[in-house]
């Protein structure tokens, strides 16, 4: 279990994954959630749509973003717009952490990914279509070119270049004061949690 | 002159009862009264519990089942699948280890978690519900705020019985006038998603309404609130009505007697205030309303049944999300929907797999037998809907024409038991995702339509509109 940490800035190299709505079951197929544990999640990223997999051979006759060596290393994810409808599948964002990226930017996310990805402490910022257009054609152009965000200032350099990325207040505050892991902050002052239930009729088997 | 009165959502509401406070990142704690879990997103959320010596807050409150991993066919334990049986060992361990209610295998309650919460009458009106899974949804067919969340929520939820959660608005959905024969739920559903887009809900709670809802059964509107997260809202809900008392009322879990009256009044209490105000507002007129098949790769590429399948020059913009999806799907744009040959039939999900979808797909087969090319298999929400539905006789109606009846499960839905597609069948399905690689084959083509429609595709062999057949 990871501790709580604060998470203020990343910086790294970006892969780009172009497309809107990709949902959480291309990300991390069904079959990979057949086990008891997250490990190893990050071998199977995109699976059915890699070098090597049926679809991919079908379908695909650009080189998948996660198998071109260009990318290799990334800790920024560049998305487009509803990246991880679908599925609330935890395994997804899980995949995608164990693999190594640190923060993903894009032009809208799913809210239950954004959710399932906040509280494993991985940032989901956004930007317009324009910055996240330019990104991936900088990325695409200059693949070892790194991008440094600023969680606090919602700020994305590249060289010289500043790019406006957001996140919601209360996320970017979880983040930064390192509250992203809510587990022992919902336990505190469990007090009020017996006070609010014991306002709920149903709870009190309709005695009230 | 008192303060004027500001009408209220049935979200605002049940927002309001269920805060325990605002945390210091702003988020508002929200206690959830009914917490339903599974075996395949609770094993590691069960692992984060005990590596913190923590307990369950309100194992009273919680409640199991098993569904996504199951098999539907043959249930020897052990199972030959060694990874669901582990997973199912697991949840078992972890119930009993926890002191947590589960309808295991051999329970009579068995069944998919979004259909035995409601049948069970453990869903209620003013309720907060959450659940390991995006289709808890459903559960606001029932008035209830229902979230889909993810393992480390799961967690959460275990440890505390809340969430950290943010505001959500409101849309309201009217549906008015009256849907013409052959037109179901899921073509009301599916035709929302396809107008408002597959993220066009992000942000926004779903409320459904309009004299269409109200006169729907409560197995309709669950198939309505089940695919609000397709549409990118992670809730949905009705409000509580007549329909929804009547359906509670003598169910295991709802209160009886003289509880039962002060339960229809607080519900009652909770629905939207005539004057509530809302972020935005859609209308749908039923009457122009028809049945629908996806063509694509997500629920909202949807066309009517006697339609085209679109192409690119339809369209300003995407057109490479269009290609690519036809080019998954090996369609052409311009060609007919109707006439796709179809190599399976599945009936089933959390979507609909209720008796009220058996009885109707029974009615379009009955006296009929499934094409030859078509393996088709029926597989009832729960085991309850299953022992019912022998009981009228569908089981028999199903065989005889040709379909496999199998145990309650998730099954083909997403593919996670042996129940898939193989290599690029195209299969027309009762269940909510056509995504790419869904029914557990990297290739397999998915066309979601009504549970009537997928048994008239089953005797057709293709894609036929239920309207010529019934």
């Amino acid at each position: 279990m990871t501790e709580p940490r604060r998470i203020t800035s990343v910086e790294g190299t970006a892969l780009p994954m172009r497309g809107h709505d990709i949902d959480t079951d291309r990300i991390m197929p069904a079959r990979f959630l057949r086990a008891v544990t997250f490990e190893g999640l990050e071998q199977h990223l995109f699976e059915d749509e890699r070098r090597g997999s049926v679809a991919g051979d079908r379908s695909q006759a650009a080189l998948h973003p996660f198998d071109d060596a260009r990318f290799a290393g990334a800790s920024i994810l560049l998305v487009n717009r509803n990246f991880g409808c679908g599925s609330s599948r935890e395994h997804a964002p899980q995949g995608l952490r164990r693999f190594g990226f640190c923060a993903l930017i894009g032009e809208s996310f799913s809210e239950i990914f954004f959710g399932n990805a906040l509280i494993i402490g991985l940032p989901c910022l956004t930007a317009t279509p324009e910055t996240v257009a330019a990104l991936m054609e900088q990325v695409d152009a200059h693949p070892d070119v790194a991008l440094r965000i600023n969680l606090e200032t919602g700020v994305c350099e590249v060289g010289d270049v500043s790019h406006a990325v957001t996140l919601p207040p209360n996320a970017r505050d979880s983040l930064v004061t390192g509250a992203w892991d809510t587990t022992s902050l919902l336990l505190e002052r469990y007090e009020e949690v017996d006070a609010a239930a014991a306002r709920l009729p149903y709870v009190g088997g309709w005695s009230i | 002159m008192g303060v004027p009165h500001m009408g209220k959502t049935l979200l605002q509401k049940v927002w309001d009862l269920h805060t325990v406070r605002a945390l210091q990142t702003g988020q508002t704690q929200l206690f959830i009264g009914l917490h339903l879990i599974h075996e395949v997103t609770t094993p590691q959320a069960f692992d984060g519990l005990r590596v913190r010596d923590w307990r369950v807050a309100r194992p009273d409150r919680t409640f199991g089942t098993v569904d996504h991993i199951i098999p539907t066919r043959d249930r020897t334990r052990p199972f030959l699948d060694v990874l669901a049986e582990d997973m199912i060992g697991s949840l078992e361990r972890n119930c009993q280890e926890f002191g947590i209610r589960l309808a295991g295998l051999d329970d009579s309650r068995q069944g998919i978690v979004h259909v035995i919460g409601p049948e069970l009458g453990m869903t209620q009106p003013g309720m907060t519900i959450a659940c390991g899974d995006s289709h808890t949804s459903t559960h606001g067919a029932f008035g209830a705020v229902a979230f889909g969340i993810g393992t480390s929520q799961v967690r959460d939820v275990l440890a505390s019985q809340c969430l950290a959660m943010e505001p959500l608005k409101v849309r309201r959905i009217e549906v008015n006038g009256t849907l013409p024969p052959g037109v179901y739920a899921k073509d009301v559903v599916l035709t929302i998603i396809h107008r408002l887009g597959v993220s066009g809900g992000v942000g926004y709670a779903y409320e459904y309404a309009g004299d269409a809802i109200e006169r729907m059964s409560m197995d309709e509107r669950m198939t309505i609130c089940n695919m609000s997260i397709e549409g990118g809202a992670r809730v949905g809900y009705v409000n509580p009505d007549q329909t929804t008392f009547e359906y509670l009322k003598g169910r295991p879990f709802a209160p009886t007697a003289e509880a039962f009256d002060r339960a229809c009044a607080w519900w009652s209490s909770i629905a939207s205030d005539a004057d509530a105000e809302y972020d935005d507002a859609v209308v749908i007129r039923a009457e122009e309303l028809v049945p629908v098949v996806t063509w694509g790769v997500n629920p909202g590429q949807s066309v009517a049944v006697d339609g085209l399948i679109p192409s690119v020059q339809d369209v300003d913009g995407g057109g490479e999300a269009i290609n690519e999806a036809l080019d998954f799907m090996g369609l052409q744009g311009g060609q007919p929907i109707a006439g796709l040959r179809v190599d399976v039939a599945f009936i089933g999900s959390c979507t609909n797999s209720r008796l009220s979808d058996l009885r109707e797909a029974a009615r379009v087969v009955r006296g009929h037998h499934v094409a030859p090319h078509v393996k088709a298999l029926v597989v009832p929400g729960s085991a309850s809907i299953k022992r019912s539905a022998e009981q009228e006789g569908l089981d028999e109606v199903f065989r005889t024409a040709g379909f496999e009846w199998r145990e309650a499960g998730c099954s083909m839905c997403l593919g996670m038991n042996s129940d898939k597609l193989e290599g690029s069948q195209v299969c027309a399905a009762s269940s909510n995702r056509n995504f790419k690689g869904r029914q557990g084959s990297p290739t397999g083509r998915t066309l979601l339509m009504s549970p009537a429609m997928v048994a008239a595709a089953a005797v057709a062999g293709e894609v036929a509109d239920v309207r010529r057949l019934a």
